[in-house]
Formats: structure tokens, sequence, C-alpha cells
């Protein structure tokens, strides 16, 4: 009895710490954009399918082999410096034909800055990957790698999500929410379908590499140790605390708390929750508004990848990208965002936790089909009851 | 001198005129959907008799739609769910109905349900009748769920309201897949199971398999003839205006006495009850199995898709959107008969190119025929283009769902209110919104 408690509860930790994590995505984007950004719960799918390439790449793959990058990820990056250096001749040519500023458009849009951007994140990206390939040739056992190809997968989502916003949201700023929002799901749709091409990561599922062997629990709770014939020992019954579980519940841990202190210690953070306040007001305060709204998206972006990095240690068989039950997960997240107050950073940890609870405890106790309906349930009843969510504010209308 | 009551009595014209002139579109409808099913299949062959079914399922899906998203302005994205509704409760009673009442559940209906040319029946039969009820109970059904859904639009807006519809979907998807047992094959089966036990014997997660096909064109063009009569008529009756108003400003409106409650909860039942027929006429189509995994947000979605590319709030936009996003994957699997219209379309070109020229040299801009040359330029290339990627073994069918999601985020940047805006096709206005928008960078106002 106690054993099946602790279980359920160190699973639903485990996982809800990950639902936090997606969540705060949505949380963030909301608080400032004040739409639903559907497309995350397909960067966070992006985090464990890039992820998976990497560690195909560096060598922790099937076969044990070190993959080769696919040649148009290096021909798309060599792409990008190209279209950079063509921006910044460009852009040389007509700044010192003109030669001044004009009066009121104090600031240019400057394309070489972002391709020179977009150009250096993504060989970074790659260098992470190939850096994860050394450390496995070096003799690594897991940890190291499994660092560097979460960091490979946050740096590449992130990216993903800095293009997302520059191209589809950054048009529709002054728009209607709706639009925002069908906007939103075509961005969703277009990186499920695209993940789906053979190109990108296929349709069939693959297995992810795990770089922390289940084989020993870093803990035991009760149970008894039964020594086999071969004089191995193994435990029956019991509670086992996985390393999967205690490394990704903490990394998730120190994630959620370097953005808390991010958003509510520093400067940076100030002028996010200036412009999540009131944007006009924050750019009159020169707030670089659009700045700060990238930013956003990079953060969440990274955050959706770390979680999809870590469900795929906990979880290994990825489905294709365009799966249900992805986008379900995403949709999950996005109810812990709301149960525990949209647009509040700590309100998504809380509800990201009591989604899992909820989760895995009904399926625990009550009945394991139901799984989803309990947390659309509780869904549609915090929205009923309290829609500003556990530690959202009620807002105003205004005419 | 008569009273003014009396003076309108007479003009009033009579019953029997006006009952003709109220029922005559119907009428029409009734001729179309006859004409269609008894000389389409002939025409266009098998296969694209089964298109035009499933196209006039998905109009009738994304005008029910049209009428919350559209009208209304209320965003939901859990659409799919009504129409599983409608779909399990008609295809139920007619699979159940007709195990008790013709000891089999095959097609018993006369030639208007008879998807299959020289079958020997009479022309319509009391089976036709079944599934006629059958689908009318199905959508009463799906009404009573949207109606369910409506009464948290009373507190909820825009994407918390998208949120809960989405989640309502998948409570009704997840319910019917795992709370539901298997199909009963048998009579015997059927006439020993008390009968308040048989909506729950729909299949579950595997799908409620054998079904007869009763979707025959007259049925499904029939109901695509009265949901668009209803629909338009909806659009200009006074419940349509305090939708529209509703969609354009509610606190405005609600300032001016429409009671927004009151009608977003109508909205959503009325919608409802055009999906849940939809979803009765998709179960019973060939080459369909009701499956639950089918008709989850991804379903909703794609009628998304047709409402917002058609125009949010244009009838006739939602039904092209809904032919074209249905025949795109046909056509991109075998383009052949668009590629034979290249000539036609270089001609087209060159002939707005030469205009456009003409129109330069007399000083005006002809930016416009510019514009369609360069159109009719790239669509001929691009129909080589798919050509040639179909001769080197492509399937492009695969890549219809990322054009839609290009067109959907292009359309939104570009063109916000949708292909055609709240207007119809053949009001002047649209035309003219359409025309200022391609000529002046989409900055026009429809």
């Amino acid at each position: 009895m106690v054993d099946k408690f602790l279980q359920t509860l160190i699973d639903a930790l485990a996982v809800g710490s990950l639902y936090a994590l997606i969540a705060l995505g949505y949380t963030m984007v909301y608080g400032i954009l004040k739409f639903i950004n559907f497309a995350h719960s397909d960067v966070f799918v992006l985090g464990a399918w890039v992820s998976f390439a990497t560690a195909t790449v560096a060598g922790w793959g099937p076969g044990g082999e070190a993959a080769p990058v696919a040649p148009w990820v290096v021909q798309t990056l060599w792409g990008a410096v190209g279209l950079a250096a063509i921006a910044t001749a460009a852009e040389a040519w007509l700044w010192s034909r003109r030669g001044r500023i004009e009066p009121f458009r104090l600031q240019r849009t400057s394309y070489a800055g972002t391709f020179a951007l977009v150009a250096a994140w993504g060989w970074l990206s790659l260098g992470l990957a190939q850096a994860a390939r050394l450390v496995k040739q070096s003799g690594d056992t897991g940890l190291f790698s499994g660092l560097l190809v979460l960091l490979c997968a946050m740096s590449t989502c992130g990216l993903v999500g800095f293009i997302i916003e520059r191209l589809a949201y950054k048009p529709l700023r002054r728009a209607p929410r709706l639009n925002v929002l069908i906007t939103a799901i075509g961005v969703s749709l277009l990186l499920q379908n695209v993940g789906q091409l053979e190109a990108m990561f296929g349709t069939r599922p693959q297995r992810m590499p795990t770089f922390l062997s289940d084989a020993r629990p870093l803990a035991t709770i009760g149970g008894t140790v039964v020594t086999d014939a071969d004089g191995s020992t193994r435990l029956v019954g019991g509670v086992k605390i996985q390393p999967v579980d205690v490394i990704g519940a903490s990394t998730a841990l120190v994630l959620m708390f370097a953005l808390d202190f991010l958003v509510h210690r520093t400067k940076f953070g100030r002028s996010m929750r200036a412009v999540s306040y009131n944007p006009t007001t924050a750019s009159l305060m020169g707030i670089p508004v659009d700045r700060v709204i990238s930013v956003t998206f990079v953060l969440g972006a990274m955050l959706a990848a770390a979680a999809g990095f870590l469900y795929g240690q906990k979880y290994p068989g990825l489905n294709q990208t365009a799966a249900a039950t992805w986008v379900l997960l995403g949709l999950k997240a996005f109810v812990a965002a709301v149960v525990g107050g949209i647009g509040n950073i700590r309100g998504a940890m809380i509800g990201g936790l009591l989604i899992g609870l909820l989760e895995f405890f009904g399926t625990a106790y009550v009945n394991p089909e139901l799984r989803d309906v309990y947390v659309f349930s509780l869904l549609i009843l915090v929205l009923l009851v309290r829609p500003s969510g556990i530690l959202g504010r009620a807002s105003v209308e205004k005419v | 001198m008569a009273s003014l009551p009396e003076r309108s009595r007479e003009l009033a014209p009579g019953a029997a005129g006006s009952a003709l002139r109220s029922a005559a579109p119907a009428l029409g409808g009734v001729a179309l959907a006859l004409v269609l099913h008894f000389f389409a299949t002939p025409l266009i062959g098998d296969f694209y008799a089964k298109v035009l079914l499933d196209i006039g399922v998905n109009i009738v899906l994304a005008v029910s739609l049209t009428m919350v998203n559209g009208f209304t302005g209320q965003f939901s994205i859990g659409h799919a769910a009504f129409m599983m509704v409608g779909g399990y409760v008609s295809a139920m009673i007619v699979y159940y109905g007709s195990m008790l009442g013709y000891g089999s559940p095959d097609l018993q209906g006369g030639l208007i349900s008879s998807t299959i040319s020289g079958r020997e029946a009479p022309f319509v039969t009391l089976a036709d009748l079944m599934f006629a009820g059958s689908l009318v109970a199905g959508g009463l059904f799906a009404a009573a769920c949207g109606y369910v859904v409506g009464l948290p639009s009373l507190r909820l807006k825009g994407d918390y309201l998208a949120i809960v519809t989405l989640g309502f979907g998948e409570i009704v998807r997840v319910l019917v897949q795992s709370q539901t047992g298997d199909v009963l094959y048998t009579v015997e089966e059927v006439r020993e199971t008390p009968i308040w036990q048989l909506p729950t014997k729909v299949g579950g997660a595997l799908g409620f398999s054998g079904l007869p096909f009763y979707s025959s064109l007259f049925w499904v063009f029939l109901v695509v003839s009265l949901t668009l009569l209803a629909a338009y008529r909806l659009k200009r009756s006074a419940t349509g205006r305090a939708f529209l108003s509703i969609r354009e400003d509610e606190i405005a409106s609600e300032a001016m006495g429409v009671n927004t409650t009151k009608f977003k909860v109508s909205a959503f039942t009325i919608s409802a009850f055009f999906a849940g027929v939809a979803g009765g006429l998709f179960a019973h189509t060939i080459g369909v199995t009701l499956n639950p995994g089918e008709l989850g947000f991804q379903k909703s979605f794609d009628i998304i898709i047709m409402v917002v590319l058609g125009g949010l709030g244009s009838i006739s936009g939602a039904t092209i959107a809904a032919a074209i996003v249905t025949i795109l994957p046909e056509l991109l699997r075998n383009p052949e008969p668009l590629l034979r219209l290249w000539p036609a379309l270089a001609g087209i070109g060159a002939v707005a190119a030469v205009a456009g020229l003409v129109m330069r040299a007399r000083g005006r801009s002809g930016g416009l025929f510019f514009k369609a040359a360069l159109a009719a330029g790239i669509a001929v290339a691009l129909g080589f283009a798919a050509r040639s990627a179909i001769d080197a073994g492509h399937d492009l069918g695969r890549y219809r769902m990322i054009l839609f999601a290009l067109a959907l985020v292009l359309l939104m940047i570009l063109r916000p209110q949708g292909l055609f805006g709240v207007h119809e096709i053949w009001e002047r206005s649209m035309w003219r919104g359409l025309l200022h928008a391609v000529g002046g960078g989409g900055k026009g106002r429809a």
C-alpha cells in the first residue's frame, strides 16, 4: 500500500516537474502577448527529437556508431552564413548611400544582424552536437554527454523559437487575438508535419538512447532483496528511486529557479514584467519591447526542449512528431499553466506538479483509462470556478 | 379608405403562394440532390463520386463551424466532438435498428441511398426514413451537447473558451474510446441485450465497424443544400445579426440590448446540430470506420482550416474552401487534370501581361494585371515543378498538411479576414475588397 503510494508520488513529481517546465513557456508567452502559443507543445516534441538526433550523431544510437550529420543541415547553415554576408553587404551599401538617419525612425531593422545571429546560433548548436560526439569518443559514461545533448537540444529549439516568433508572430503584433491564435495553430501543424518528413525525423517511432541506466536505483525504500541462483541480487516490491527521476526533477527545478531568478531579480526580468504589464508604456520607458518578446520566446522554447529531452529519458519510446499523444501532453502542460494562473510563473510550477499528481493518482487509484479526462475536467472546473487560476489575478475588462 | 392593417392584409400574398415561395429553395435542394445522385456517378466515375461525397460532408461541417467561429466570433476547436456524438447516435440507431427490424445490418435502403449502380430496390423504403430520422436524432443529441458546451461561454472568452471546447472534445473522445464495449455482430446477441445497454456497444477504441453505407450523393447533398439554406437564412435573420454583432464587439452589442449569453449559447447549439448531422452522414460513408481516434482535435483543426481559409463568416467561402481542402490531396497525388490546364493558364498570363503593358502605355498603373500575369506564371511553374517531382517518385500527397499550415500562417499575416472575409462571393463589396487587397498589398478592407 505504502509502496504503491510512494511510487505513484515519485512518478507524479517527476512527470509533474516536466509539465511545469512546459507550462512555463505557455505562461510566459501568454503573460506578454496574451495568446496561447499552440506551437509550444511542438517545440517540446522538437526538443525530444533533436535530442534523439543529437544522441545518434554523438554515437549513443542503437548500433553505438556515430551517425553522420544530415548534409542538408550543414548546407542550410552555410546558406544562413551566405545570407548574413549578402545582407551585411547590402545594408552597408544602403546605409552609406543614405548617409543619415531619417527623423522619427531611430531604429532600423537590421536583417544583417538577424541573419548573422541565426547563422552563429545554428553553428553553435551543431558544435554542441560534435562536442557530445568527442566526449563520447573519449569514453564518457553518460552524464556529461547527456548534458551536452541537452544543451544542443535547448540551443536548437531556442533558435527555432526565435525564427517562429520573427516570421509568424511579429507581423501580427497589432492583429486581433483570434488571428494570432489561428496562426499559432498553423505553426503547430507546420512543425508537426515538417517533422514527419523523411529528411527530418521520419514517421517511424524511435527509441531514445538513455544516458542513465535504470539497472541500479539510487535508493530503495522497503521491499525484499532476493538472491538469484547466480549470486546476483534483485529487489522485489518496494519503491525504487531511479537516477532518471532524480536528475530529471532536479534539472527541471534548477531551470525553474534560474527562470524565477531571471524574472524577479534581474534588470531584464524587470523589463519582461513591464512589457507584460503594459507594452505601450514599457516602450515609452525605453524598454526594447520586440527584443524582450523575442527573448521570452527563446527562453520558453529552451525550457520546452529541456522538458522534451528529460521526457525522452523517462519514457524512451519516441512517437512521430504529429502523433496525438504529443499534442495531448502539450495540452496538459497548458492546462497546468491555466490551473496555476496563466501569466504567473510560480503558478505554472504549482500547476504542473498538481496536474502530475492528479494524473498519476487518478490513474493508480481510480481508473487508468480516464487519465486524460481528469486533467480536462479539472481545467473546465477551474475555468468555471476561478478562471484566473490559483495564483492569477482577476483581470478587469476595459471598454 | 381602409385602415393600415386591412391594407397590409390585402397586399400579403396568399397562403399557398407564400408557402410555395418559402419551400422553393428547399425543393431546389432536393432536385439538385436527386440530379447529382442519379447523373453524377456515371459522368465522373466512382472515385470522384466518392470525393464528391467527402466534399459534401466537409461542406456541412465547415458551414456549421462557420456559425460559431465565423458569425459569432467564438473560437471553438472541439467541433469534431459534436460530429462524433452525432455520428455515434446515428450509427447506433441505424445499426441496431436494422438488426432488430431486418435481422441484419446490411443496407435496406431504396434507390436513393444506393451507392452501387444497378441495384434492384424500390425508390425509397422505410429504412431510408430510419436513416433520415437517425440523422436528425444525432443532430439533436449533438445540439444538446452544444448547449452544455455553450454554457461555459457565459463566463469565458476567446482562447479560454477555445481550450474548454478542446477539453470537451477530448473528454468525449476518451469516454467513447474507453467506456464502450464491443459491437454486437449477431442478431441473437442484439435480441438478448436489453435495449438500454445497446448505446454502450459501439466498439470502443476499435471503432464502430460493419455499418451500412446509407450516405449516398442524394442524402449528402440534400443535407448540404438544407444546411446552406439554413445558414444563409440564419445569417440574414435577426438572430444572425445578433451573432454578427457579438463577433464585432461583444461589449457594444450588449450595450445595444443584445442578450449575448443567449445568442452565444444558441450559436453553439445550432452549429452542433448541423455538425451532428454531418457526423451521421460521415458514419455511413463508404470507406469510413467510425473511430474515436480519428475524430480528435486533428479533425477539428481540419474543419478550422476550411473555415479560416474560406473567410470567417462567409458561407460560400467555407463551402469553396471545404471543396478545395478535400480535393487538394487527390490533386497532389495525381495532378494530371490540373496540369492539362497549363496552356490556358499561360495564355491568361500572357493576355494579362499585355493588358498591363497597354494600361501602362496609357498612363495607368496596371499593377493588378501584372500581378495576375505573375500569379499565372507562378502557377504554371509550380505545376511543372509538381510534375517533375512526381516523375521523380515523390508522393506529393504527404505535403498537403504542410501546404495547409503554410497557407494558414500566410493568410493570417496577409489577409486576416480569410479569402472571402465575412461576405458571400456574389456580393460586390467582397470583390472590391479582394481586388483592393490584391492591388494594395493586403491593406484593403473588405
